[in-house]
């Protein structure tokens, strides 16, 4: 039967010479063009190598520039001193031990005492001591001699005390961090030749640092306060990143678990399970449209909303998270819905067919396979997130917070933030070094991110 | 337009009758079907009748509604938005849009082989398991054991595959496959087993395969087969319908649809004129 139907279709054919001429002209029509399709695809692809080449020199400068730049504050200028915790200097009774029978508010009112006590010691006087063995005329000099090593580790000594008071009486030779001016004229950061009224260290103190460098008392050593230590600004050698790092992921925390589950619900229903009617079509147009929506907006709805009206606390990494998990949410919402759009509807027709339900045939075998696409796209999401700071400002997150948030509710600021805020800081020459070395962190933090993604979309993906 | 008003008719000169047990009931039946893709109407009132073990291809151009009417069987056209099924379906005297009769029992009763092999991503054992799993069918490992176990026997996959049950169905040839899913479809025991153009992706050696188990199955099955193919149409089936234009204008004996066609319409496709 089939054969019939192919001999009907071979109807009357044009006589053979025109048939020749027709395909001669064809071929040279063909031939002529060739030339020009051709080189349409060699200015394609050269277009196409040039731009992507421009983009692989962007990438590499700008990666250049922040190593060279961030790296050398990964390492900072400490001074190693033999710190003789002075018993005439602490003069303080013995640490409080909880008694039998005490009750807790008792004892905890003893130990505030105690440590008001502390307070009240000068524990500069034993840097300066310790100072005076290495340099003999530092006690007439103390303003120079005090320069050498950073404000704040005055209440690191306390610390050491608090925790262990048997320490007093002993000699410690500690590595303690030395002033930023210090490190910046340390590592070459400000002019040599500038004239004193222009230096940030006396004439004294700077020939004390190049000598103790050269005895090797003052040296770079990896910086833990970096990592340790949260925004300062007093003791601008101690600033860290410690604050700002929890900030950030506490909010990421926040965003994956309620940007991810809402978002991938939203469009499971979205795609699946919904019917297709205006009211479905408006909230597409709407998340689509939020998605484009400028971040800082979203600040002002977090502010309005989260601040004012549920009378979140400022600068908290709750609100933080909050605002930027409706930031997140379109962004997991179209990744996901794309995702499922792109799992053959063979595999729903297969579950539904062998009498599977709605809900299991998506549960079974249409969220399984989108698994890998909706990671990548929710990873994506949180790492935009992350890297945020303009909704930020708007909460209040741009604040000064010299300490480390311990709940989502304290006072915190995050990593892009902080970044911006070391920017701005005055004493350039070191804040220079330490906003690229925060970049590094952030941008680390991203990167490692983004190869979770990549290593759970390989490891879930499943061929159909 | 013919009514078709052959359903007691038995007929005596087709060979294939004798190997057949001779049943006459009526499994399942359309009465006045009609379906609408948003206001278009695509099948335009069909009533026919699904004998018990018998095999009933449908065939007709393209876009002739034969895959929409198979389709109104098991009610997977309720999965298409716009898609709307009006008349009256019933299996076993009961009628499938009855509100009490939940669509899974009757996609449990009525299976479905599509078009394009679509096994699941997973292991040939847990391509068949996922349906008797998935309606409590059995309660032990090797009771589910012994379906996978005989549903690939029946499908003639199972010297094939028996020792690499974990491998991915996919991994299968187009044929093996195709197979692979109607074992799936025949693990959850259905009644009747719907085939939209199974072997369209196949070659012809696959086709043969899947054509001589289509005959094997219907001493168990109902069996509906959408195909574009008449030569495969005159093989495997007892009954043709021939659908034009959402019409069914014909169904008869497979012999005498093809020997003997009553309208105009199914001689001039069967010989070719168009189509």
């Amino acid at each position: 039967m089939n054969m019939e139907a192919s001999k009907n279709q071979s109807s009357s054919l044009p006589d053979s010479t025109d048939l020749a001429k027709k395909r001669d002209l064809m071929q040279q029509r063909v031939a002529r063009s060739l030339k020009r399709r051709h080189a349409q695809e060699k200015r394609f692809k050269l277009i196409g190598m040039t731009a992507v080449g421009a983009a692989l020199l962007f990438v590499v400068l700008l990666f250049t520039t922040i190593l060279s730049k961030g790296l050398p504050a990964f390492w900072q200028a400490h001074i190693s001193l033999e710190i003789y915790f002075d018993e005439e200097i602490i003069q303080i009774d013995d640490k409080p031990v909880r008694m039998d029978g005490e009750s807790e508010a008792a004892f905890n009112d003893r130990m505030l005492a105690w440590r008001t006590q502390l307070g009240f010691i000068n524990f500069n006087r034993l840097i300066l001591e310790a100072i005076s063995k290495e340099i003999p005329e530092a006690p007439e000099f103390q303003r120079d001699a005090m320069r050498l090593v950073t404000s704040g580790e005055r209440f690191g000594l306390r610390k050491m005390v608090e925790e262990d008071p048997s320490i007093i009486g002993t000699t410690q030779r500690l590595w303690l961090l030395a002033d930023a001016n210090v490190d910046v004229w340390m590592k070459g950061n400000i002019d040599r030749d500038l004239p004193d009224s222009q230096q940030q260290l006396s004439a004294r103190t700077r020939a004390w640092v190049d000598d103790l460098e050269a005895k090797g008392v003052l040296k770079n050593r990896f910086s833990t306060a970096l990592f340790m230590n949260p925004d300062s600004r007093s003791s601008l050698a101690s600033a860290g990143l410690a604050g700002a790092f929890m900030g950030s992921l506490m909010m990421m925390l926040i965003v994956m678990f309620l940007a991810v589950p809402i978002g991938v619900a939203s469009a499971i229903y979205l795609e699946e399970f919904a019917p297709k009617n205006k009211i479905t079509d408006f909230i597409e147009v709407n998340i689509n449209n939020l998605a484009a929506v400028p971040s800082i907006v979203f600040g002002l709805l977090g502010a309005a909303v989260f601040i004012l009206w549920f009378k979140l606390p400022l600068s908290a990494p709750i609100v933080g998270g909050l605002v930027l998990t409706l930031m997140t949410l379109p962004t997991v919402i179209i990744a996901t819905r794309s995702t499922l759009k792109a799992i053959p509807p063979s595999i729903r027709s297969a579950a539904l067919g062998i009498g599977a339900s709605k809900v299991q045939s998506v549960f079974h075998h249409v969220l399984p396979l989108a698994i890998p696409g909706i990671l990548t796209g929710s990873i994506l999401g949180v790492a935009q997130a992350l890297g945020e700071a303009a909704p930020l400002l708007l909460i209040g997150m741009t604040s000064f917070v010299a300490s480390v948030p311990a709940t989502p509710f304290d006072q915190s600021t995050a990593l892009p933030v902080q970044i911006y805020l070391w920017q701005g800081n005055e004493l350039r020459n070191f804040f220079e070094a330490r906003t690229s070395a925060a970049i590094i962190v952030l941008l680390a933090l991203m990167i490692s991110l983004n190869a979770v993604a990549i290593w759970l979309r390989k490891h879930f993906e499943t061929r159909w | 337009m013919e009514q078709p008003a052959m359903g007691a008719m038995q007929m005596t000169f087709d060979e294939k009758k004798e190997s057949k047990p001779a049943s006459g009931a009526i499994k399942m039946s359309a009465r006045n079907v009609k379906v609408f893709y948003g206001d278009a109407e695509a099948i335009h009132g069909v009533n026919m009748d699904l004998y018990e073990n018998e095999v009933v291809a449908f065939i007709g151009p393209s876009g002739c509604g034969k895959s929409t009417f198979l389709r109104c069987f098991n009610r997977m056209n309720d999965t298409i938005d716009i898609a709307r099924v009006t008349g009256e379906i019933l299996l076993d005297g009961r009628d499938i849009h009855d509100k009490k009769l939940d669509v899974v029992q009757l996609r449990a009763q009525v299976g479905m082989v599509f078009q394009k092999p679509n096994p699941f991503p997973k292991s040939i054992y847990e391509n068949i398991a996922y349906g008797p799993r998935l309606h409590g069918l059995v309660d032990n490992k090797t009771d589910l054991d012994e379906i996978v176990e005989t549903s690939l026997q029946r499908a003639g996959l199972w010297k094939e595959v028996k020792d690499r049950l974990d491998a991915p169905g996919t991994g299968l040839s187009g044929g093996q496959q195709q197979r692979l899913c109607i074992a799936r479809a025949i693990a959850v025991s259905p009644e009747v087993i719907l085939m939209d153009e199974p072997c369209s992706a196949l070659d012809p050696i696959a086709t043969s395969i899947i054509e001589e188990l289509i005959d094997e199955l219907k001493g168990s099955f109902t069996i509906a087969i959408v195909t574009h193919n008449m030569q495969q149409a005159a093989r495997v089936s007892d009954k043709t319908a021939f659908f034009h234009l959402g019409d069914l204008v014909e169904i008869n004996e497979t012999r005498e649809i093809f020997t003997n066609p009553q309208d105009s319409r199914t001689e001039d496709y069967i010989t070719g004129r168009f189509g």
